[in-house]
């Protein structure tokens, strides 16, 4: 699947609109693909670091993108506690979307391993070597491939602590890591985001990263951390696309915690991973077309147990919310959002939240285009909530 | 670019800080380059296949069933004729006790549940000598995974009645705080993990788990070396997770012991319906496993088969070992169960008066001259009252307080659960006539934040 991702990237330069002679040449203006090497959401220089809360601003940095960063923590982990180990399907020589690279040679093969192709067993030894203390980071290769482990994702890790009860035995070392989302080609089992039923689940805390700055530190608050199991998935288009600085030192980021990216008054998007990039281009879209409006962006960041109140408190101020994410909208993220906040803030809602999500449908590989939310539908949505 | 720049980097550092000691487990293939007429091949996925130019596909039937070992026979009579007892005949009859009380106390909480004083039972009845034989043999602090008809675990590494009556009637005293059903014991102080519902589950858990004793012991060479022990019963076996387990263990070189209670039941399934193979420990083998098929009605059997498997299972740095304990499951499945429903009662009783651990290990002790009716008689009776008295306690006792149901689902409790646990409240302060709380610890003030 390297070359998937690979082959995404070079797509990346291009503007994917066919022309014909005959046809009038009217560009887009709203659907164009996203400009990774400007876009706000990336600290393309130091000198923003300390725009970002937490993120240590005073030693040194290094441009990562989102699998090198995702690899900086592992390593600082591996390095930090020798009871961190990295496994699953092919990790050893450096995983098929290279987040392991090199560790096998600075940890030795009995930290850093392949497993037999079985999900299943990847986190039903990940539990059993948690259960004795151990810190597991495993890898299922794709989100899309865990379904086989949601036996012991949800019937035994989850549940682990609550029914040792007063043993105190518990998995709060487990860290189950996935790319998840589209990739533009990835069809039926190299696309889902499943984060919504692990949302159904009490017992483990999701986490899904935006950029190679904020997967380090929430990788290594997963890790070092957390007394709970944690799910982390990572954006798989933003493992090459996404670079920025990175500071080289340890740090963690909250998890738990909702990051409001970018203040405004009239609007709140609530979003996650790499539909953050999309809203941003809405954003500056609509507000560019609308001057006076002003846009909140608020990046979820752990989805479950997520934090209720920077988003309430956000939609207290706007009056209108917009949900945005990859997965269907049926029971999706949004959902969940847009309940919560009929129940606390009803009164001081201006229009009806809206949920911009995938369709309820699979990913067909000729139409993930039109399947995922995009610029224009978010830019609808913003509109259609302003003017409701 | 720039990743391919930073690979390298990384690729050089690596060389320079490789580690020295760590021993390279990694197989490779041998030399592509053969001799011409070469009899083996160099497959990389089976590296030892000779050529053959017969054509013929392997029958199971061609193979013998493998041997089941044991070292008495049901009479009591020993049958391996090196077989020393390796205990005082104060052990043995420890043992044997710890054998009669399981079987006293499953007849009694069987009872219980028909009378409806307990919501539900699973007895172990004519597999008792399976989990405190192989108990006896391992180490107190080898860690255990159990799935549910392994009560004997916990008598042998030392549970009271009154704490087997704790989990089983939820009170205040269950380690697991009442949240799981009756038998689904654990405990911290026996090295014994929680006993979950979902079937075989805990099998690549254990390999998981034997792994982190493993590496433990090789970070720091002062730490004992312990191994892992993991039962299951033959239909478990059929779950993916008992494949999982198996082949991870083996390709991780895992110092753990599987043990497998084949009592020819999965509720109502016969094995016939289960499998086709030669039981389960013929699966052992094709997964690179040493293996062992024993007479679990053979305590001394199930003793020395798990101490030389425990044995084995540290050598090499590690390595995993499959026991198949034969038996019958003389009981009904569980409370929910009539299982004459679906075998004849004949077959059961015949079982029971054949052969039964516990009168197999009697006639060994009355022949041996350290054990008579009259102590039998007093072992019981001593016994029967031990586990009615605290069965009686155990009943009066109050449950753990309610907001234990919202404890530990995390380590702390998160602004969902505490928002629920004040939404509880509010709803039996306003509707006390419709909620029983006097049985449980403190009532709603438990609720209050």
């Amino acid at each position: 699947m390297a070359s998937i991702s690979r082959a995404s990237r070079s797509k990346m330069g291009f503007h994917h609109v066919r022309r014909f002679a005959s046809q009038a040449t009217k560009p887009r203006r709203l659907n164009v693909p996203i400009d990774f090497a400007k876009t706000p959401l990336l600290h393309h220089s130091r000198e923003t670091l300390s725009q970002t809360p937490g993120l240590p601003t005073d030693g040194p940095s290094t441009r990562k993108n989102l699998f090198q960063s995702v690899n900086d923590a592992l390593r600082t982990a591996l390095g930090a506690s020798n009871k961190v180990l990295c496994f699953g399907e092919d990790v050893a020589f450096g995983g098929v979307f290279r987040c392991t690279t090199g560790l096998q040679n600075d940890f030795g093969p009995h930290r850093v391993f392949n497993t037999p192709i079985t999900e299943q067993g990847i986190v039903g030894a990940a539990i059993g070597a948690a259960a004795e203390g151990m810190k597991p980071v495993v890898e299922i290769q794709f989100a899309d491939y865990v379904f086989p482990a949601f036996d012991q994702i949800v019937n035994e890790a989850a549940k682990f602590r609550y029914r040792e009860g007063k043993t105190g035995g518990n998995v709060g070392g487990l860290v189950i890591r996935m790319p998840c989302g589209g990739v533009g080609h990835g069809a039926l089992y190299h696309t889902q985001s499943p984060e919504s039923l692990f949302g159904h689940v009490p017992g483990f805390r999701v986490v899904v990263p935006r950029s190679p700055s904020q997967a380090k530190g929430l990788l290594l608050s997963a890790i070092l951390e957390s007394q709970d199991p944690v799910i982390f998935m990572e954006p798989k288009i933003l493992y090459r696309a996404a670079v920025e600085e990175v500071p080289d030192e340890s740090y963690t980021l909250p998890i738990s915690k909702a990051e409001v990216i970018r203040p405004g008054n009239d609007i709140t998007i609530i979003s996650y991973g790499r539909p953050l990039y999309t809203c941003m281009a809405a954003i500056e879209a609509a507000e560019r077309d609308r001057p006076g409006l002003s846009v909140e962006l608020i990046d979820l960041r752990t989805i479950f147990p997520w934090d209720r109140q920077t988003i309430l408190d956000s939609v207290a101020k706007t009056g209108r919310a917009l949900v945005v994410h990859e997965s269907m909208v049926n029971f999706g993220v949004g959902s969940e959002i847009a309940a919560t906040i009929q129940e606390h803030n009803l009164l001081k809602m201006k229009a009806p939240v809206k949920r911009v999500a995938g369709w309820t449908t699979h990913t067909g590989l000729a139409y993930e285009k039109y399947i995922f939310p995009d610029v224009a539908r978010v830019y609808d949505a913003i509109l259609e909530s302003k003017d409701y | 670019m720039k990743s391919r720049a930073l690979r390298h980097v990384a690729l050089r550092r690596a060389v320079l800080s490789r580690p020295q000691a760590v021993p390279f487990a990694l197989r490779s293939a041998s030399s592509l380059s053969q001799r011409p007429n070469s009899d083996f091949v160099s497959f990389p996925g089976a590296l030892k296949s000779a050529f053959t130019t017969t054509l013929k596909f392997e029958a199971p039937e061609s193979y013998p069933a493998l041997p089941t070992y044991r070292v008495v026979d049901q009479h009591g009579a020993v049958v391996d004729e090196s077989f020393k007892p390796d205990i005082s005949d104060e052990e043995v009859i420890r043992l044997y006790k710890d054998m009669v009380f399981i079987s006293i106390m499953d007849l009694i909480m069987f009872d219980a549940q028909r009378q409806g004083r307990l919501s539900f039972y699973m007895v172990s009845a004519g597999e008792e000598a399976v989990s405190i034989g192989s108990s006896s043999v391992l180490d107190r602090e080898d860690v255990m995974f159990c799935q549910y008809r392994e009560q004997g675990v916990f008598k042998e590494r030392g549970w009271t009645a009154k704490e087997f009556m704790g989990q089983l009637f939820a009170n205040k005293r269950d380690p697991g705080r009442g949240r799981s059903m009756p038998v689904h014991y654990g405990s911290k102080e026996l090295n014994i993990h929680s006993i979950s519902s979902p079937l075989a589950t805990q099998l690549p858990q254990a390999s998981g788990a034997a792994y982190a004793l493993k590496m433990q012991r090789l970070q720091d060479p002062n730490v004992k070396p312990r191994v892992v022990a993991a039962f299951f019963g033959e239909g478990a076996a059929s779950e993916g997770d008992f494949h999982a387990a198996l082949n991870i263990a083996a390709t991780r070189s895992c110092p753990v012991i599987f043990i497998c209670r084949n009592n020819g039941y999965a509720i109502s399934t016969p094995t016939l319906d289960q499998y086709r193979g030669d039981g389960i420990a013929s699966r052992g083998i094709g997964y690179g496993i040493d293996t062992i098929r024993i007479d679990g009605n053979d305590i001394w059997a199930v003793r020395e088969a798990t101490k030389k498997a425990r044995e084995m299972a540290l050598q090499d740095g590690g390595k995993p070992v499959l026991i198949e304990a034969m038996t019958y499951r003389v009981s009904h499945h569980s409370t929910s169960d009539d299982s004459f429903a679906y075998r004849a009662r004949v077959e059961v009783e015949d079982w029971k008066r054949r052969d039964n651990p516990i009168t197999r290990l009697r006639k060994w002790m009355e022949a041996k001259g350290i054990w008579d009716e009259t102590k039998e008689k007093e072992a019981r009776d001593s016994l029967r009252k031990e586990i009615l008295k605290a069965f009686s306690e155990a009943e009066r006792e109050k449950k753990p307080p309610i907001r234990a149901m919202f404890e530990d689902v995390y380590e702390e409790l998160t602004e969902d659960l505490k928002a629920q646990m004040a939404e509880l409240k509010e709803m039996l302060d306003k509707y006390p006539e419709e909620y029983d709380v006097a049985e449980y610890e403190g009532g709603k003030d438990s609720l209050k934040p």
